[in-house]
């Protein structure tokens, strides 16, 4: 049988999986009786993880599991990764691969598409059949400012998926699985040397639960504190616009926007933040947007569910002072 | 070193105005200039001349009128600018796109090094990179935080990999995917708007012009545009169009909005 089933990737590079791919299984799992056939997963581990790693995926909703086992050194080579989800398409012919749409995924995926000579869509927000029994991706586009409904006319159908969107599905270790152990050969693994981690992410910021984000309303580096210490004080993590990482007085993992996370906190306290189409583009899924802002035709109002209008130090100033006192 | 940057014309996302009803862009209402990440690679590739010499060419695929784009390329120091332009290459996705630039590289013969963005502002893709250099069988890094040092044979950079950045080295020809900020060696590199005297020189330049017969001998023209695009675009729409109706209250009032709101949340107690 060709083309039928649903392939999932499951992203390994550090020796654990991405909880992402976990979210596309349980994806895959909703979608298969519509799709037929079965839901692979394929990973790449080292030989002492096999066991590991196939229960998990099987827990999380795989029928099959297509393993490639490598030695730990080229665990995070992303030459060995091409090769393997190469080997698991022909294998498994899936109508659909789905791949996170993390860096890492998105860095792979598309050359995976180009050697195979099928389309690709890139960082999904949801992938579903209609009624010709067609496999439709929806993605946003131009910044986030546009949806865009896609279909794929070739074989595979291939998305990255953008982590979050999917929810966690609950594990059943009782569940059944079929592993398949296959090996590959990679020629020219050496023309990329990973030589190691050179610095952990300072935070990831589309995992907080509450982002206190600052923008070009912060007039010094130094007053960086003031709002550090009000995000500390409402256990939130300190984000801001891109102006701030420009200026050198915040780290670019704290970036919220299109060329830094996309985020998806409860709540989303922006300061000093006009509202630039690339920082909206990162954070209007935002369950509940405050916005703190001294002008109120600013393009962030449009967005937010609470608008303050005033100075974003005096207001801070306020807030840190009723968080500490006695009768809050 | 032969450096070859790949320049995607995009509208500017910040003027741009969008056909609420069609779920399109008004592709009047901004002119196409450099797609911002790709500024960094025209930036990169300056500072690796300067280290080993050599010519940067630029390569583009756009209508026509993206020539006043491959101008300021130029002025900002690409010394070739080449764009790809041709009905056939119209409706392309990032297979067909990557394909035909692939094609471009081919045909312009030797190269050490090409650079991009890591992604555009129109398309958000990421794409056409990894594609690029799958079809050109080169390896390749995208979203490149730090360019730590160069040779004439390797490369290593910084690259997200999502959890962590790694430390990566590639041997050349490699294709590079550079995010922003991205630092060269110790430095940041920062776009900077071309002098006057460079403006005036890239007005008098040439934009050289490829056509899809000017590929024949190198790519199946098949391939090119709709025709060779697996992907179709079947309903499309305005996804900020619906604000929220925002409360809105000032200063101190604001201070016990935001109290309330927070202890509506759970955020505090």
């Amino acid at each position: 049988m060709n083309w039928q089933g649903i392939l999932v990737y499951a992203e390994n590079y550090s020796g654990s999986i991405n909880r992402a791919s976990f979210e596309l299984l349980g994806k895959a799992r909703e979608l298969i009786p519509k799709v037929g056939g079965d839901v692979y997963a394929t990973v790449v581990t080292n030989k002492e993880s096999v066991e590991r790693h196939s229960k998990e995926l099987v827990a999380f909703g795989a029928d099959k599991v297509i393993v490639y086992t490598v030695e730990e050194m080229l665990l995070p080579n992303p030459v060995v990764h091409r090769v393997a989800l190469i080997n698991a398409i022909s294998y498994a012919k899936p109508r659909l691969v789905l791949v996170p749409a993390t860096p890492w995924g998105r860095s792979i995926a598309p050359r995976v598409a180009a050697a195979i000579g099928t389309g690709i869509t890139a960082d999904c927000l949801d992938v579903y059949i209609d009624e010709n029994g067609d496999v439709v991706q929806v993605r946003p586009a131009f910044t986030g400012n546009i949806i865009a409904h896609i279909k794929t006319l070739t074989n595979p159908v291939m998305a990255t998926v953008r982590p979050g969107v999917f929810p966690l599905p609950q594990p059943r270790y009782d569940r059944k699985g079929e592993v398949i152990v296959r090996d590959v050969s990679v020629p020219n693994a050496d023309s990329v040397k990973v030589l190691g981690v050179s610095k952990k992410k300072a935070v990831k910021l589309s995992e907080a639960e509450v982002i206190v984000a600052i923008g070009r309303g912060v007039k010094s580096k130094e007053d960086v504190k003031l709002f550090e210490e009000l995000a500390k004080a409402l256990k939130a993590q300190l984000a801001c616009s891109r102006p701030l990482v420009d200026m050198g007085w915040m780290e670019r993992d704290r970036q919220v926007g299109f060329s830094g996370s996309i985020v998806k906190p409860k709540l989303y306290i922006a300061l000093g933040i006009s509202g630039a189409p690339q920082h909206i583009a990162g954070m209007k899924d935002s369950k509940y947007i405050i916005a703190v802002n001294i002008d109120q035709s600013a393009p962030i109002v449009k967005y937010s569910d609470l608008v303050v209008i005033g100075d974003i130090y005096d207001i801070a100033k306020k807030l840190l002072h009723a968080l500490k006192s006695s009768q809050f | 070193m032969d450096i070859v940057v790949l320049i995607k014309p995009t509208p500017d996302i910040t003027k741009v105005k969008f056909d609420v009803e069609k779920g399109v862009v008004d592709r009047s209402s901004a002119t196409l200039e450099i797609n911002p990440f790709d500024l960094y690679a025209i930036e990169v590739a300056k500072r690796i001349k300067r280290l080993f010499g050599g010519t940067i060419t630029s390569i583009s695929m756009a209508p026509p009128h993206a020539e006043p784009a491959l101008r300021d390329a130029i002025a900002r120091g690409v010394d070739r600018a080449i764009l790809l332009s041709d009905k056939r290459f119209a409706g392309a996705d990032t297979l067909a796109t990557s394909y035909t630039l692939a094609a471009a590289i081919r045909k312009l013969g030797h190269f050490d090094i090409i650079l991009c963005g890591e992604k555009s502002v129109d398309g958000d893709t990421a794409h056409v990179g990894p594609e690029v250099a799958e079809f050109l069988g080169i390896p390749h890094i995208s979203f490149v935080t730090r360019i730590t040092s160069i040779s004439r044979d390797t490369i290593v950079v910084e690259a997200d990999f999502g959890d962590a950045y790694y430390e990566v080295e590639l041997r050349l020809p490699a294709l590079v995917a550079l995010s922003r900020p991205v630092i060269f060696k110790e430095e940041f590199v920062e776009p900077s708007m071309p002098r006057v005297s460079d403006v005036l020189r890239a007005k008098r330049a040439r934009v050289e012009v490829w056509n899809a017969d000017a590929l024949s001998d190198v790519a199946n023209a098949s391939r090119f545009g709709l025709a060779g695009s697996p992907t179709r675009v079947v309903k499309a729409y305005y996804a900020l169009e619906k604000g929220r109706n925002a409360r809105v209250v000032r200063g101190d009032e604001g201070v016990a909005a935001i109290l309330n709101a927070l202890r509506e949340l759970g955020v505090v107690l």
